[in-house]
């Protein structure tokens, strides 16, 4: 079961990969990365990462693709087209979202009698990264802070507008 | 004071925090950063006029508080920040040849920033930080932080690629630079995943540990493989080198001198720790392969090239394939003849730059070889001094580079690559044309067109002289530098053979048992 999972995650995720490079409109391309992103999550989950997997579907499949979509927007990217595709969309989109919603509210009925375990009652892996991050990788994870700071200049050097036309004087 | 009054709150806290010695050995690493920062802010607030000499001196005394941090540095050898950083000779030898490339390069930019009206507070402070994560690689022995490391010296190298920026060919330059670079570091990455796979660690040491110990697993050759890969386009080896010579006719002519050199050496650095933990053979004759492509392809279209700048960019992919037979040769004596190797090419090769990038002027409009023509009468010294460059490039004696060359080719004879030195001798004999050929038409040509020569300034002269002491110093007194490098090299083996867990009170393993049992 777990491994037809991981391969399963799998394939959806080199799938979007393709698709995302495929897809001539830069908008399909950004859905596709976020299903990616989504699966990428399911395989932390799978390896039993689960901090990473909520990290991974809070910042990168929400935070950074709503990020990108908007500057998708903002730079206009043509127009949007009507395909077979999004009419097949329509057609198993409903049924798949109706019948995910469901199986939800499933789960979350039968389980609502269990007590819910207080927080920072079981070792979780918050606790194990933050041993890894802050203290046995703290050198890379300060280090990091170098690299975002060259690319921050990086930006900033290669987007700023050449102020003068260079030497032309002999 | 602070560790102190921590101490007697929370006792168990002080064994968790890094120590005293810990920061010495990162010590060179946090003065540049430190100096990085100060240019970077104190650019908005000077004068536009007076900021590039002011922030180029800043930047200058950085470097050379670098050179001095790293002698503190060298005082306490050991492992640091729990098993993340080691600092011994090699990791000394590689600190002290890095950071004296960025002074030499921030003497050769002193002048050329005004005449090329770049901003100076990013250029200068890029250049300090990319040499942070050149001096990390050399030191670094955790495949995590030399990735991070790795991208720090190579996003520094795209940005200042770029700097040039009414010039379309820089853009260009950067552009390439980019998305190649970035595809490369991906196949690192993907090495460094597979190689944790494998092993089950990121940690070099531990990982030679593993691998010791039983038979080696398919995927560890795999995943050095892939490390190969990335680190080969980061030295400009064959077949990974297309980017090379677009890259650096692009990009200003100092940062050429810097990218050809210093982010090198740093990756050859890692290179050299990575060839250890497996055993050679393994991926021996992927090296032995590359090597032979880089010399020949690299010789073979430097023939071609009428751009001084491509042609020096050719014949740097040469060079790194003389060096990558010395890694064939490790680690015999290769590990020694690789280090002499990539300090003196840095001599020689930043003085070769640093006179191209006077030469070319403003807009580094005189860069063809018909433009040299004449020079031996018009600058007899510049001339003169690209001479000695020149002829140590090709290996002539009394030059660093004859040594380079010998070390090299003398530990692949004993470790019996009779091919590889033949491929090698044969082109080191196809590289002396296209050098010589620049010589010729410095001293035997009469100059076709008009081609000014500024004065030579004072930063610039302190810097080929620099260089010029180098290259020769390396040619006639071989024996301290490569003693040292045999030191290092011996130490390197012998870590690697026996690959001690540090017995040092600030592990990871028994870090996390104070931790548990304090909490």
């Amino acid at each position: 079961m777990h491994l037809i999972l991981f391969l399963a995650f799998g394939a959806v995720c080199v799938g979007g990969a393709v698709n995302l490079l495929a897809q001539r409109h830069p908008i399909n391309s950004a859905l596709s990365l976020i299903a990616v992103m989504a699966a990428l999550a399911g395989e932390y989950l799978l390896l039993g990462a689960e901090f990473v997997a909520a990290v991974q579907v809070i910042v990168y499949a929400g935070a950074i693709m709503v990020l990108f979509i908007f500057v998708i927007m903002l730079l206009n990217a043509g127009e949007e087209e009507q395909t077979n595709g999004s009419r097949v969309a329509i057609l198993l989109g409903v049924p798949g979202m109706l019948t995910g919603s469901v199986l939800v509210a499933w789960v979350v009925l039968r389980h609502s009698g269990t007590e819910a375990v207080p927080i920072g009652a079981l070792p979780g892996p918050p606790k194990e990264i933050a041993q890894l991050l802050f203290h046995d990788f703290l050198l890379p994870f300060e280090v990091t802070s170098v690299l975002i700071l060259i690319a921050i200049m990086g930006a900033v050097v290669l987007a700023s507008k050449p102020e003068r036309a260079e030497g032309k004087a002999d | 004071m602070i560790v102190n009054w921590v101490a007697t709150f929370f006792p168990a806290l002080v064994q968790t925090l890094p120590q005293g010695a810990d920061y010495v050995r990162i010590l060179p690493e946090i003065v540049l950063s430190v100096f990085g920062m100060i240019v970077m802010v104190l650019e908005p607030l000077l004068d536009e006029e007076q900021s590039q000499k002011i922030l180029g001196l800043i930047a200058l005394v950085g470097t050379l508080a670098g050179l001095g941090a790293t002698w503190f540095m060298a005082q306490s050898p050991g492992l640091a920040f729990w098993n993340m950083v080691q600092v011994d000779e090699f990791s000394v030898f590689f600190h002290v040849l890095v950071i004296a490339i960025a002074t030499v390069v921030i003497l050769i930019s002193y002048e050329y920033m005004a005449v090329q009206r770049i901003r100076a507070g990013e250029y200068y402070a890029l250049i300090l930080f990319g040499v942070v994560g050149m001096a990390l690689m050399s030191s670094a022995i955790e495949l995590v932080l030399i990735f991070i490391a790795l991208e720090i010296s190579s996003i520094s190298s795209y940005v200042l690629a770029g700097f040039r920026r009414h010039e379309a060919a820089s853009a260009e330059s950067s552009l390439k630079y980019f998305l190649l670079g970035s595809f490369a570091t991906a196949f690192f990455l993907y090495g460094v995943a597979l190689m944790f796979g494998a092993t089950g660690s990121t940690n070099i040491d531990q990982i030679s540990q593993t691998l010791q110990s039983g038979p080696i697993p398919l995927l560890a050759f795999v995943a050095v493989a892939f490390m190969f890969v990335g680190l080969g386009f980061k030295v400009g080896a064959a077949p990974f080198h297309s980017w090379t010579p677009d890259v650096y006719e692009g990009a200003p002519a100092p940062i050429v001198g810097l990218m050809s050199t210093a982010p090198k050496a740093a990756a050859f650095a890692v290179l050299l720790r990575i060839v250890f933990v497996i055993d050679v053979h393994a991926i021996f004759y992927v090296i032995w392969v590359a090597a032979a492509l880089s010399m020949t392809l690299g010789n073979i279209s430097a023939f071609l090239q009428n751009n001084v700048k491509r042609l020096l960019a050719y014949s740097s992919i040469a060079h790194a394939g003389y060096l990558l037979v010395a890694f064939a040769a490790a680690p015999g004596p290769g590990i020694s003849a690789a280090m002499f190797y990539t300090a003196a090419y840095a001599a020689m090769n930043l003085g070769a730059f640093a006179v191209v990038s006077h030469f070319a002027n403003a807009g580094e409009r005189y860069v063809t070889l018909e433009d040299y023509e004449g020079l031996g009468r018009s600058s007899p010294l510049l001339a003169a001094t690209l001479t000695i460059f020149l002829l140590s490039l090709i290996g002539i004696p009394m030059t660093g580079g004859f040594f380079a060359k010998f070390y090299v080719f003398n530990a692949a004879m004993k470790a019996n690559l009779i091919w590889l030195t033949i491929i090698g001798v044969v082109n080191g004999g196809v590289g002396a044309y296209y050098y010589l050929r620049i010589i010729v038409r410095m001293y035997m040509r009469e100059s076709r067109k008009e081609v000014p020569v500024m004065p030579v300034p004072f930063a610039l002269r302190l810097a080929l002289v620099a260089c010029l002491v180098a290259t020769i110093y390396l040619g006639i007194f071989p024996n301290s530098t490569l003693q040292y490098a045999q030191d290092s090299a011996q130490r390197l083996v012998w870590q690697s053979s026996f690959a001690p867990v540090s017995a040092e009170p600030g592990t990871a393993g028994t870090v996390v048992k104070i931790v548990k049992s304090g909490i």
